[in-house]
C-alpha cells in the first residue's frame, strides 16, 4: 500500500475504530446504543401505524416522577431510578387505558391529561430534593457514564422487548391495523369488561415504557424517544411492507447512534442529543431521497398503461 | 340466534336504543333501516359487545354461534403497510389466534375466499393500492373465511360502484342459501325490498319488524321521522319500567309512550 493509502487508513482508523478500541467507556456507551436501536425502533414504527407518535414523547415525561422517587429514596443507583421509571410509566399507561376505556374520553386526550400531572409530580420532586444537575442529567442523560450494570438492564430490556414483540407480533398488528375487528372476535365470549382485545395495547405500551426507561441513561428520558420515532418515521418513507420498515427503523437508530457516539467524541457535545441530531440527518436525507419523499416525486418518472 | 329484550342503549343519559325487543330468527336476512342517529350501528354495535348495554337484555341461541362483523369502511387505516392477503388471513383469527400455525389449507381458504370477491390477483398487492370499492371485496373475504353462524354488516355498500355493490349482494344471497344469519343495516330503500326479505325500522326505538312489504310503509316511516328527531335535554326519566329505574335511567320525551 502506498504511503497515501496508510495514511488514509490510519486517519480512518483513528476517527472511527481508535475512541471504541482505547476507551472502555466509549465501548460501553456504543454496545448499549445499538441495543436500544434494536428494540426502541421497531416500537417507535408500530407507534407511528397506530398514529401515536407522538405518545412515545407523553410516556417519557410520565416516568419522570418514578425515576425521582427512586432518586429520592436510594440515591442516585440505577436499579431504583429505572424501577421507579417502569413503575410510574406503567401506571400511567394502564390509568389513561382504563381511563379511555370507562369514559367518554378517547386514549390520546386521557394520556396527555395523566402524564402532564405525572410530568409536574416529577419536576416539583426533584427540584425540591435534587440539584439542578440531576434533572439535567435525567432529561438528556450521558451515555458516556454507561456502566456494566447499566449495560446489563439496557440489555435484557432490548431482548426481553425484542422477544416480545416477535411473540406478539401477529397480535400487535392486528389490534394496530383494525382494533374493532379484533376486539369483535376476542371480546363476545367474554363478561361485561370485555376479551383481551386491549390487552395487546396495554401490552405494546409495557414495552414501549421499558424501553424508554432502559434508555434514560443513556440518552435521558427525553432523547430516548427520540432514538424511538425519528428512524421509525424516516423507515416508513423507505418500503412499503411493514417487515422492512422495521428492519430500515432498527438500521437507521444503529447507524446514528455509531455516528452521533463519535462525533460527539471528536466535538466534545452531548452524546445523547449528538446520537438524535445523527437520526434527524438521515430523517433529512430520507426525505430528499426516499421513494416516499420529495426527489423521487418531483422526477416522477413516466407511468406505464396499467 | 339472537334475541333483544328490552334492550336499552344510552349516552350520557340519552336513549341512543330505547327498549328494542325481538329476535332475529336463524337463517333471516334482515335490513335495518331508519333516520340517521336512529341507532341502527349502536344496535349492531351492542349485539357485538362492544358497547355497554344500559339495560335489557341481548340472548343467544346455544350453543354459541359464531359471530362476524363488519364496521363502517371509514374506520379502517387503508394505508397500512400490509398487503391483501394479510388481511384477509385475519378472518383466521378465531381458529389461529394470535399464535397458532397458519398452514397451506387457510391460506388456500383465503386464496378462495378473494376468488369469490373478485380479487383472485389480488393476494399480494399492498392495501394501500385498492380502490374503497376493492377493499371493500376484501373486507367482505375475510368476512368468508371467518365462516360465521351470523354475519353483522354496517353500510357495506356506502361509497361502493353499482357493479361492486351487485357482486356483494350475490355474496349475501349466497349466504342466505346457506343458512347464515345475516344483519345489515342500508340506507337503500330500493335495495333493501329487493334484496332482503325481513326488516327492523328503527327509530331509537322499534317502528317495525317483520315482512319488508309490511315494514317499509309511508306512516311507517313518518313516525320513525318524528321519533328519531326527538332529542329533549330536559326530558323526564323514563317510566316504561320504573321497577328498573336504578339499574338504567335515562331520557325520555313526554308523549312518546304513546307513540310507541
Amino acid at each position: 500500500m502506498s504511503a497515501a493509502g496508510w495514511q488514509i487508513t490510519a486517519t480512518a482508523y483513528e476517527l472511527c475504530i481508535a475512541p471504541f478500541a482505547e476507551f472502555a467507556f466509549m465501548r460501553r456507551a456504543w454496545v448499549a446504543a445499538l441495543a436500544l436501536s434494536l428494540s426502541a425502533a421497531p416500537l417507535g414504527v408500530l407507534l407511528t401505524l397506530r398514529r401515536m407518535s407522538l405518545l412515545g414523547d407523553a410516556l417519557s415525561h410520565a416516568i419522570l416522577p418514578g425515576v425521582a422517587v427512586g432518586f429520592m429514596v436510594f440515591g442516585l443507583s440505577l436499579t431504583a431510578m429505572a424501577v421507579g421509571g417502569v413503575v410510574a410509566g406503567m401506571l400511567v399507561a394502564a390509568f389513561a387505558g382504563l381511563v379511555s376505556r370507562s369514559t367518554a374520553l378517547k386514549e390520546d386526550a386521557s394520556l396527555a391529561a395523566v402524564y402532564l400531572i405525572a410530568l409536574a409530580l416529577g419536576v416539583v420532586l426533584i427540584s425540591r430534593h435534587g440539584t439542578q444537575l440531576d434533572l439535567l442529567h435525567i432529561l438528556f442523560g450521558s451515555a458516556l457514564s454507561v456502566d456494566t450494570q447499566g449495560l446489563a438492564m439496557v440489555a435484557s430490556v432490548a431482548s426481553i422487548s425484542l422477544l416480545a414483540l416477535a411473540a406478539g407480533y401477529r397480535g400487535f398488528v392486528a389490534e394496530s391495523f383494525d382494533p374493532v375487528f379484533l376486539s369483535a372476535v376476542s371480546q363476545r365470549k367474554r363478561g361485561p369488561f370485555g376479551g383481551k382485545a386491549w390487552m395487546w395495547q396495554q401490552g405494546f405500551l409495557m414495552l414501549v415504557v421499558l424501553n424508554l426507561v432502559a434508555g434514560f441513561q443513556t440518552l435521558g428520558t427525553l432523547m430516548a424517544v427520540g432514538l424511538m420515532m425519528l428512524p421509525a418515521v424516516s423507515a416508513r418513507l423507505w418500503h412499503g411492507a411493514l417487515p422492512a420498515q422495521l428492519v430500515n427503523a432498527s438500521a437507521q437508530a444503529m447507524l446514528a447512534s455509531t455516528l452521533g457516539l463519535l462525533l460527539s467524541y471528536h466535538l466534545d457535545t452531548a452524546s445523547g442529543p449528538t446520537i438524535i441530531g445523527c437520526a434527524g440527518a438521515l430523517y433529512g436525507l430520507s426525505l430528499l431521497f426516499a421513494p416516499g419523499g420529495w426527489l423521487p416525486r418531483a422526477v416522477r418518472p413516466a407511468h406505464r398503461v396499467a | 340466534m339472537v334475541s333483544l329484550d328490552n334492550l336499552t342503549v344510552s349516552y350520557r343519559q340519552h336513549p341512543a336504543l330505547h327498549h328494542v325487543t325481538g329476535q332475529f330468527v336463524r337463517g333471516s336476512l334482515t335490513a335495518v333501516v331508519g333516520p340517521n342517529g336512529a341507532g341502527k350501528s349502536t344496535l349492531l354495535k351492542s349485539i357485538m359487545a362492544l358497547l355497554p348495554v344500559a339495560g335489557g337484555r341481548l340472548t343467544w341461541a346455544q350453543p354459541q354461534p359464531r359471530v362476524a362483523y363488519l364496521a363502517q369502511l371509514a374506520e379502517i387505516d387503508r394505508s397500512f403497510p400490509i398487503n391483501v392477503q394479510d388481511c384477509v388471513l385475519l378472518g383466521c383469527w378465531p381458529a389461529a389466534g394470535a399464535w397458532g400455525g397458519v398452514g397451506a389449507a387457510l391460506k388456500a381458504k383465503v386464496a378462495d375466499a378473494l376468488q369469490a370477491v373478485g380479487l383472485g390477483d389480488f393476494a399480494h398487492r399492498p392495501l394501500h393500492t385498492l380502490s374503497s370499492g376493492q377493499f371493500q371485496r376484501a373486507l367482505f373475504a375475510r368476512l368468508l373465511v371467518q365462516d360465521a353462524d351470523v354475519i353483522l354488516l354496517d353500510e357495506p355498500f356506502n361509497a361502493i360502484d353499482s357493479k361492486t355493490t351487485a357482486a356483494l349482494l350475490g355474496i349475501v344471497a349466497h349466504w342466505r342459501q346457506q343458512a347464515r344469519t345475516v344483519i345489515a343495516v342500508l340506507h337503500d330503500e330500493s335495495q333493501v325490498r329487493q334484496h332482503f326479505p325481513q326488516t327492523l325500522l328503527l327509530a331509537r326505538q322499534v317502528v317495525a319488524w317483520g315482512d319488508t312489504a309490511q315494514v317499509l310503509t309511508e306512516p311507517h316511516w313518518q313516525q320513525a321521522r318524528a321519533m328519531a328527531e326527538a332529542w329533549d335535554d330536559n326530558a323526564e326519566i323514563c317510566s316504561i319500567d320504573q321497577r328498573r329505574l336504578d339499574q338504567h335511567s335515562h331520557g325520555q320525551r313526554t308523549g312518546q309512550e304513546q307513540a310507541a
